[in-house]
């Protein structure tokens, strides 16, 4: 049977849609099912005290802080590098051996399950390094596990500026580091800052890699160098081991939460800082 | 043709540099000038020349793009390059500024001197350059950024800092571009949102902000309308007072309005861009001494 194209536009058009639809469906039933049965759980107590009796009771303080402490070790440790060998990649090194390499191994490292990262956080940073288990460890793994994306999607909205802009920036005399720093930063700077959102919300949500390096204990951690139990790692084994569905949903809907609210503020904050830059 | 002449011309505010003084005196060129004269009576050929170029050859690579470029650009004055497209009429304005260097496997061969200094080779100072040679482009290209920041960005890299300094490069460069009435009071706005021929005369201005003593416009005129296209010729004559200015074109028409020199150019049987004739432009289009020229002017080539 032969299709009117007016018939196949419709059709197409409804399948699209349907697709459109079944993912928003699935998306919105995970979040609401959590929300619903965990919200209840969280109070006040929950959010200010650290657990007792392996989490049957008390609320999930430390695994807040520990969480927030290992995600911003990460980031700050991965950003830079990131940044640096995006615009090295796209801006300071034509295509080549070199490029191949590092672009290849950016995307292999991107490729690798996150619980070899955690073995290698564990013998690297834990054994070697001896750091022990601690947030630092965790956080340098998890740094090493989130370069790839932040080199991948920085390079991508880097190489997005358009290229008139740098030769008028050239023409106007401007060196290359003013170029990049003052024309080519700020247009990619969204793109960038996507990347890292992005990267801040796998960090949260990161159990295999954190549990073989930042350990987990219920102890509120007192430097970078203790170990620290994250919100997934709680999560996780409040759920293995049986101990409290409840408190485990509860905690998940936070850590839904968190994640939402990290990328609204950070949102807001380039936002902010993209509208100075116009207005300045 | 220009609205805001008047208020247009400003003189240059103190300490922002040296102007460039153009030394009228008696400067021949390479073949005899006849009775060609600029809008206000002076033969561009009795202006100093401002650029010279000898002997030059550009590669890129393997590929042979100009051979044997020589010509003597006069200061203060409007020179226009023309000829069929791929004959490297760009190539040989980026040489002006050093734009080529950005293209990997770029050759130059034999002197390009400005004020006759060599600007060819390692020593130049590049940067420093293009301070002094700057350029407006094809398409509008405004930054996204607002009017204001688009017009400082250049004197800003340079280190000017003060408020009150910046505010007088902007309002001297928007006022050398007739933009100041329209634009003055919505500085802080989005420069995306301007019209193509506001955002072109913003990009002029831009260029304008950095005091450069020659503009090179490569087609500047050729995404606008014919009404945005007569401001800025209008502008063009009116800035040649204290820049020199070398356009690219393709509208043979614009050439002979606004140009005082033209340059024909031409791909050879080797298919390398040369320089057919170089003359006054009353001359090269009332009397081209050679066919090519006369073939092109007269439509009858592509």
């Amino acid at each position: 049977m032969k299709l009117s194209a007016r018939a196949g536009q419709r059709i197409a058009k409804t399948l699209i849609w349907a697709a459109a639809v079944a993912v928003l469906a699935v998306l919105l039933f995970v979040i609401l099912y959590v929300l619903i049965k965990g919200l209840p759980i969280v109070n006040w107590g929950f959010l200010t005290e650290i657990p007792r009796n392996m989490g049957r009771d008390g609320g999930i303080a430390s695994t807040i802080v520990g969480t927030l402490l290992i995600t911003l070790v990460a980031i700050v440790i991965a950003t830079p590098f990131g940044l640096g060998t995006a615009f090295y990649l796209a801006e300071y090194t034509r295509e080549g051996r070199i490029t191949r390499i590092i672009r290849f191994s950016a995307e292999s490292l991107a490729g690798i399950p996150s619980i070899v990262y955690g073995l290698f956080g564990f013998i690297f940073f834990v054994d070697i390094l001896h750091l022990r288990w601690s947030i630092l460890s965790g956080g340098l793994t998890l740094a090493v596990m989130i370069l790839p994306t932040i080199i991948r999607t920085s390079e991508e909205s880097i190489r997005a500026v358009p290229d008139i802009y740098r030769e008028v920036c050239f023409s106007l005399s401007a060196t290359k580091w003013q170029t990049i720093i003052k024309v080519v930063f700020p247009s990619a700077l969204r793109g960038i800052a996507n990347g890292v959102i992005l990267s801040v919300g796998r960090c949260v949500a990161e159990t295999a890699a954190v549990v073989l390096t930042a350990g987990a204990p219920l102890r509120m951690p007192s430097s970078l160098s203790s170990p620290t139990r994250t919100m997934a790692v709680h999560f996780y084994l409040l759920v293995r081991e049986g101990i409290s569905m409840d408190n485990a949903f509860g905690t998940a809907a936070l850590i839904v939460i968190l994640i939402f609210i990290i990328n609204v503020g950070a949102n807001a904050l380039i936002n902010r800082a993209m509208s100075k830059n116009r207005t300045r | 043709m220009f609205e805001k002449g008047e208020e247009g011309r400003l003189a240059p505010g103190p300490a922002l540099g040296p102007e460039p003084e153009p030394e009228p005196g008696p400067e021949p060129g390479p073949s005899s000038g006849s009775g060609s004269v600029l809008g206000n009576g002076i033969n561009p050929r009795t202006r100093a020349v401002k650029l010279r170029t000898r002997a030059v050859n550009l590669y890129y690579g393997d590929y042979h793009a100009l051979r044997d470029i020589t010509m003597d650009i006069h200061g203060c004055t409007i020179t226009a390059i023309i000829g069929p497209s791929g004959c490297g009429k760009s190539s040989l304005l980026r040489l002006f500024n050093r734009m080529n260097d950005l293209i990997p496997g770029v050759r130059v061969e034999g002197q390009i001197l400005l004020d006759d200094q060599p600007i060819t080779g390692k020593p130049t100072d590049v940067t420093m350059l293009r301070r002094r040679v700057g350029m407006v482009f094809q398409r509008p290209n405004v930054f996204p950024m607002s009017i204001y920041d688009n017009v400082v960005i250049g004197p800003r890299r340079h280190g000017v800092k003060q408020r009150l300094a910046l505010d007088a490069i902007a309002e001297r460069s928007l006022r050398q571009v007739a933009l100041w009435e329209e634009l003055k009071d919505s500085l802080k706005k989005q420069a995306m949102g301007l019209s193509p021929g506001q955002q072109q005369r913003l990009c002029i201005a831009r260029a304008l902000a950095v005091k450069p003593e020659i503009i090179l416009m490569d087609e500047s005129c050729s995404a606008l309308d014919p009404e945005s296209t007569m401001k800025i010729e209008g502008l063009m004559l009116e800035l040649t007072k204290e820049y020199t200015i070398i356009i690219v074109t393709h509208n043979m028409e614009q050439a002979r309005r606004v140009s005082d020199m033209s340059a024909f150019m031409m791909i050879d049987e080797d298919k390398v861009g040369t320089l057919v004739e170089y003359a006054p432009t009353l001359e090269l289009f009332a009397n081209p001494r050679h066919q090519q020229t006369e073939d092109y002017i007269t439509g009858r080539y592509g």
